[in-house]
């Protein structure tokens, strides 16, 4: 594997919970700009692979690379800012936090970044005008359907013009049709940014919207679109 | 009816047989419960211990042969000499006895009178003794120790109490005769300034534990709900299901009495000898009224049953999951005003409670029989309840009304604040404990401060010239001689004067209309009388007239009774006695007097010894000695004790500053803090158990934020924020009632508020039940912020 | 699908021109497969010789075969039956894929492998089919739709083999 041009590469990652191995030698890379799918049956590690490529979770061994820095050397402090600033997340129930405003949840990140209250506001509307929710700025994430709020999540992800998306079964919870419309507001997004998407699916139409992707089974990757140009 | 029992029955089962959820909700109500159930039975078992304590005293109290109580025509059989003494912080009861037959009866607690040089001790005060603190205390008592005194001879476990034997005591020298132990005494009345405390009191410590378990029946209700929902899936009606819910509380509740049983009597154990706040108890003393107990015993799980249909009204449970009930519309205020808007006309119009007597002894009874007949105390105690209640109602409206008002801010704050604006009604819920506890103790403290001054006597002199008295009642010149020359030896006495002084008046009948003169007679040796006087020759068997410095009416006022030649009455001027007569011989020079070490000036007639017969004074003159102390010296209070032990076991020793506490007054304020404190603790309990479960509810997304990036800071600061918001409104809402509680409370007693800051330091008890709830969920923050709570999945 | 029946269809909201005809066709159904000439007018004299069209009308002029054609009322007949009948679940039960499992198995040759690559052709259409979505409209998304759900399922049963992969090579060698 070439980390040639890449902006985040995983080597040789293994992680266990336990006396289970999530991870077992998993290998990883992506490019500003690509959308990467990483598919597999549940339990094949792959949202453990999430969480190490984001630096949520350190691996127990294997090297992580982002923008040629080792992650696994940085503190936890340094990889929480990192988070912040480069990375952006949509969970697979939007997580949003309930008692705040959907605009509020989308400015969140801004804020956690300092940005001051009316700034990470105005700009959270124009990533929500983007996912078509800016109507829905002043309400509850108990008051908006599933679908609506899971964009709410993907404008929270983007509202930092992170350089990489990490997104763990966004559409999980939604019907074909919403899914679909939030993975294509997502990969669009992302792609206008030229931010780097990992999508964590087990959905093959899900996975269409990637540029490639790879598998993950008993905790060991598989990089189909290399091996066939190998 | 017979549904409606089935479906609590079927609720019981739930909560004892559903698996490892349900039975973790049940213990934690049941712990919860079990608490208050504990406090409770403490309060009733107060009517209980005062008796109890009072019943200890008094049956060591000795009476006299002549006295009221001695129906059996008792002889007296011993004499006996009270010898208290102080040592560093703790007060020392003792008594000198010496047997004046051959059957002397016994104080209770005792074998034998203990023979002369040997005395009987409470077990503590054999630690103390046996212990290196009690060093300075042993000279003191240099009996041997021969005895214990038993349990029945003392009012708590760390009692310090001696009984010592005496081969010299007598009536001379200032001992009582007794025939017989278990004097009642006389019937102390109850001060109705103290009726209406201790009513304030009851209703403030009561409301918050009432609240406390209230709140304890509702842990975990959340996850019960979605499990009533299952059941409604399955057919249950709403009706079945809040049935079921009570169930649940009530099998909680149930057991919650048997752990506050427990509780209750294991806390007896480990708290009665430990001596909280000076106060301890024979852990046998504690026992609940019965009939109080068993109030609690019912009112208790009908509570929790009451207050979970109460709480489920709101709450829809659908088959399919539940819905709280959103309140579209904003809270009233009106209504709320309205009970403690009464509470205050109650209070305006109550009349200062004309008490009868009541015995210390049944206090709380006594007072629940004069509620019954005295309409004044009735009127306080509601109006003071309405007040209290009326906090409560209140504050939700208080909460909802500040919070939705609160914009922008830090991200923390903003978390906290939307939050709060989504479930205002749980975060005033969790709160109104601590405001009703914190308002009453606010009143209660006010209260107690304002008529503290009565029932404190200082002594108005200037410390920083004489810090001691030593004195004894009957007059003694050699006694006062040895005291001055003793105290200039002892370590820290930088000055000593003793002297003998009594009551001196004119022989010649009085009119009606006019004032017997009266002039002070004082007796020391030269030196001494030289200190107190500007004497400048002196020799023994000299007199003088002493007028004071700058006031010529008082000087006038002294030579009505201080006529050179002239004879005065020694004896006690009003009582009838037969007058006994001493003449002030007519060479008695005038002089003017001289600040003494207390800074005051002593007037009237100076002799010296030789002069008179001392044992021509009255009983009611006292032989004493002032001493100018050097607070540097370590333990020079000790030294001097000793000293004055050694002169006499029948001194008493007396910090000028000393500040001689009502004994009632003292024991309720003493109750008061102990009970405070355990309600507040009870409050930041019940706030940490549902910071916690809101916590454990949160994880998911705690797990989601951290992946973010949030700073634990920032979360923490919100937890912080969500704990503070509604605990300082809370507080601030408490203050405020409380103060204008205490207000209206001294008004009914004529009395003014002296101290408005008072709640100071129940507002920093406030903070710290704030940091300490924030405090002790930061584990449980940090564990649910690690990255596994996104794996579980 | 029956081409006869489509073209009946479209009459039904009025008579057609032959040309008319294979360009709605076109428009509506045959994004993949346009239809020839020579398939509509064999199709239209197959429709008139069963009496479920007729001709309306000959223009003069133009094209050679200026014919328009009409619905009948057994025509209209026709198609409602045709419509309202159920069509026949495809039973999928030859499949090529899994011979080829079975085969590697048996051969010794890597089975997951064979899987693997199934996976990475199907999802690289899958890839096209919804870009071509993305860029078309909702008629384009509707049949993009059915082609991807079909192929979702056949990712499907690659996934579900693959799990039971070592539990089919013990019984297959036996």
């Amino acid at each position: 594997m070439t980390p040639a041009g890449s902006l985040l590469v995983a080597q040789d990652l293994h992680k266990a919970y336990g006396p289970t191995p999530a991870l077992d030698g998993a290998e990883f890379s992506i490019h500003p700009g690509e959308v990467v799918a990483v598919m597999g049956p549940s339990g094949s590690g792959k949202s453990t692979l999430l969480h190490c490529l984001a630096g949520i979770v350190t691996p127990d061994s294997g090297k992580i690379l982002y923008d040629g820095r080792e992650l696994s050397a940085m503190s936890d402090a340094e990889r929480s800012a990192l988070r912040r600033t480069e990375f952006g997340f949509v969970f697979q129930f939007g997580q949003l936090v309930p008692e705040l405003t959907c605009v509020e949840n989308v400015a969140l990140p801004l804020r956690l970044t300092g940005v001051k209250r009316k700034e990470a506001e105005r700009r959270s509307l124009e990533w929500m005008e983007r996912l078509e929710v800016a109507d829905l700025g002043n309400k509850r994430p108990g008051e908006v359907s599933g679908g609506q709020g899971q964009r709410v999540a993907v404008a929270r992800s983007l509202v930092t013009q992170p350089r990489v998306v990490f997104a763990d079964e966004p559409t999980g919870a939604l019907d074909s049709l919403n899914g679909e419309r939030v993975m294509q507001l997502l990969t669009e997004a992302a792609r206008s940014t030229n931010a780097a998407v990992v999508l964590v699916t087990h959905e093959a139409r899900v996975a269409a919207y990637s540029d490639r992707e790879i598998v993950v089974r008993d905790g060991k990757s598989r990089d189909m679109m290399l091996e066939h140009s190998v | 009816m017979k549904r409606r029992l089935h479906d609590l029955g079927l609720g019981i089962r739930f909560a004892l047989g559903g698996g490892r959820e349900g039975w973790a909700r049940t213990l934690l109500t049941a712990v919860g419960v079990g608490l208050g159930v504990a406090l409770l039975l403490g309060a009733a078992s107060v009517p209980r211990l005062v008796d109890e304590r009072a019943d200890r005293i008094h049956d060591r109290q000795p009476f006299s042969p002549g006295s009221v109580k001695n129906t059996g025509d008792l002889m007296a059989s011993l004499l006996y000499a009270t010898a208290d003494t102080e040592y560093r912080d703790d007060t020392i009861g003792g008594k000198v006895l010496r047997p004046a037959n051959a059957d002397p009866v016994l104080p209770p607690g005792l074998t034998s009178i203990p023979a002369p040089g040997t005395m009987a001790v409470s077990p503590a005060l054999r630690a103390l003794l046996d212990s290196p603190e009690g060093e300075l205390l042993r000279p003191r008592l240099p009996y041997e120790i021969t005895q214990t005194i038993g349990d029945a001879g003392l009012v708590e476990p760390s009692e310090l109490y001696y009984y010592a034997g005496s081969a010299t005591l007598s009536a001379d020298t200032g001992a009582s005769s007794a025939a017989g132990f278990g004097n009642i005494g006389e019937v102390q009345p109850l001060d109705p300034m103290l009726v209406v405390l201790v009513i304030l009191i009851c209703v403030v410590l009561l409301m918050p534990v009432a609240i406390f378990i209230a709140t304890a029946v509702r842990f975990g209700s959340e996850r019960r709900d979605r499990r009533l929902a299952a059941l409604r899936l399955v057919g249950a009606d709403a009706r079945t299901t809040r049935w079921i819910a009570g169930g649940e509380a009530l099998a909680g509740a149930v057991l919650g009495l048997a752990v506050g049983t427990l509780l209750f009597l294991g806390g007896a154990e480990v708290l009665g000898p430990l001596k909280l706040w000076s106060f301890g108890f024979f852990p046998g003393d504690l026992r609940p009224v019965p009939l109080l107990a068993l109030l609690v015993a019912v009112a208790v799980p009908a509570l929790a049953v009451v207050v979970t249909l109460a709480a489920l009204r709101s709450v829809v449970i659908e088959p399919l999951g539940v819905a709280r009930g959103g309140r579209t519309r904003r809270r009233r205020l009106w209504w709320r005003l309205a009970l403690p808007g009464i509470g205050v006309v109650l209070l305006f119009l109550s009349q200062n409670p004309g008490v009868r007597a009541a015995p210390l002894s049944v206090m709380p009874i006594g007072i629940a029989v004069q509620l019954m007949d005295n309409f004044a105390t009735i009127t306080i105690a509601t109006g003071a309840t309405l007040v209290l209640t009326g906090l409560i109602t209140l504050l939700p409206w208080l909460v909802e009304a500040v919070v939705g008002r609160l914009r922008g801010g830090s991200l923390s704050w903003q978390l906290a604040v939307r939050r709060l604006q989504l479930s205002s009604g749980t975060a005033a819920r969790t709160v109104s404990g601590i405001t009703v506890a914190v308002a009453g103790s606010v009143a209660l403290q006010m209260y107690s401060v304002a008529i503290h001054d009565d029932f404190d006597k200082v002594t108005g002199v200037d410390a920083s010239h004489a810090q001691y008295t030593v004195r004894t009642d009957h007059p003694d010149a050699k006694l006062a001689q040895r005291m001055t020359e003793s105290f200039r030896k002892t370590p820290g006495v930088q000055r000593a004067i003793g002297s003998v002084s009594g009551y001196v008046t004119p022989p010649d009948a009085v009119t009606a209309e006019d004032m017997r003169a009266v002039a002070q007679l004082t007796l020391g040796d030269c030196a001494t009388l030289s200190e107190l006087a500007r004497i400048d020759s002196c020799k023994d068997g000299d007199t003088f007239v002493v007028h004071p410095s700058d006031d010529a009416e008082l000087a006038a006022w002294v030579d009505r009774t201080a006529r050179p030649g002239k004879p005065v009455n020694t004896a006690d001027g009003e009582s009838g006695a037969p007058q006994r007569l001493w003449t002030l011989p007519a060479s008695a020079r005038t002089v003017t007097a001289r600040p003494d070490p207390k800074g005051k000036e002593q007037y009237g007639i100076f002799v010296t010894p030789d002069a008179i017969d001392v044992s021509l004074l009255s009983s009611g003159a006292e032989t004493s000695a002032v001493l100018t102390v050097d607070q540097r010296v370590p333990d020079a209070a000790e030294h001097i004790r000793n000293t004055a032990a050694e002169l006499s076991p029948q001194l008493r020793v007396n910090t000028v500053r000393t500040v001689e506490r009502d004994q009632q007054y003292a024991g309720i304020q003493t109750g008061l803090q102990a009970a405070s404190l355990a309600t507040l603790g009870l409050i930041a309990a019940s706030m940490l158990v549902s910071q916690l479960e809101q916590l454990r509810e949160r994880r998911r997304l705690l797990a989601a934020l951290v992946a973010f990036g949030t700073r634990r800071a920032t979360l923490a600061r919100s937890v912080l924020w969500q704990t503070a918001v509604p605990v300082t409104l809370g507080m601030g809402l408490a203050v405020a009632g409380g103060l204008a509680l205490g207000a209206l409370m001294l008004r009914i007693i004529g009395k003014t508020v002296t101290d408005w800051w008072l709640f100071l330091p129940l507002s920093g008890a406030g903070a710290a039940v704030i940091f300490a709830v924030s405090l002790l969920s930061l584990p449980a923050l940090w564990r649910m912020m690690r990255p596994d709570g996104l794996h579980t999945e | 699908m029956s081409i006869g029946h489509t073209l009946l269809g479209l009459l039904e909201s009025g008579p057609r021109h032959g040309y008319d005809l294979k360009r709605a066709f076109d428009e509506k159904f045959g994004h993949d497969r346009p239809l020839h000439y020579g398939q509509v007018y064999s199709t239209m004299s197959r429709l008139l010789k069963n009496g479920l069209v007729e001709v309306d009308g000959v223009e003069a002029g133009g094209g050679p075969e200026r014919k328009r054609y009409a619905i009948t009322e057994a025509g209209v007949t026709d198609v409602e039956t045709w419509i309202r009948q159920p069509e026949k679940p495809e039973p999928y039960l030859q499949s090529t894929l899994y011979t080829k499992v079975v085969l590697a198995l048996l051969t010794g040759r890597d089975a997951a492998d064979v899987l693997d690559t199934q996976r990475a052709e199907h999802l690289r259409l899958m890839r096209v089919l919804t870009d071509r979505k993305r860029r078309g409209d909702l008629s384009d998304q509707l049949i993009c739709d059915h082609a991807l759900f079909h192929l979702e399922a056949d990712l499907r049963w690659l996934e579900l083999t693959a799990a039971r992969l070592v539990q089919l090579a013990t019984e297959v060698r036996t």
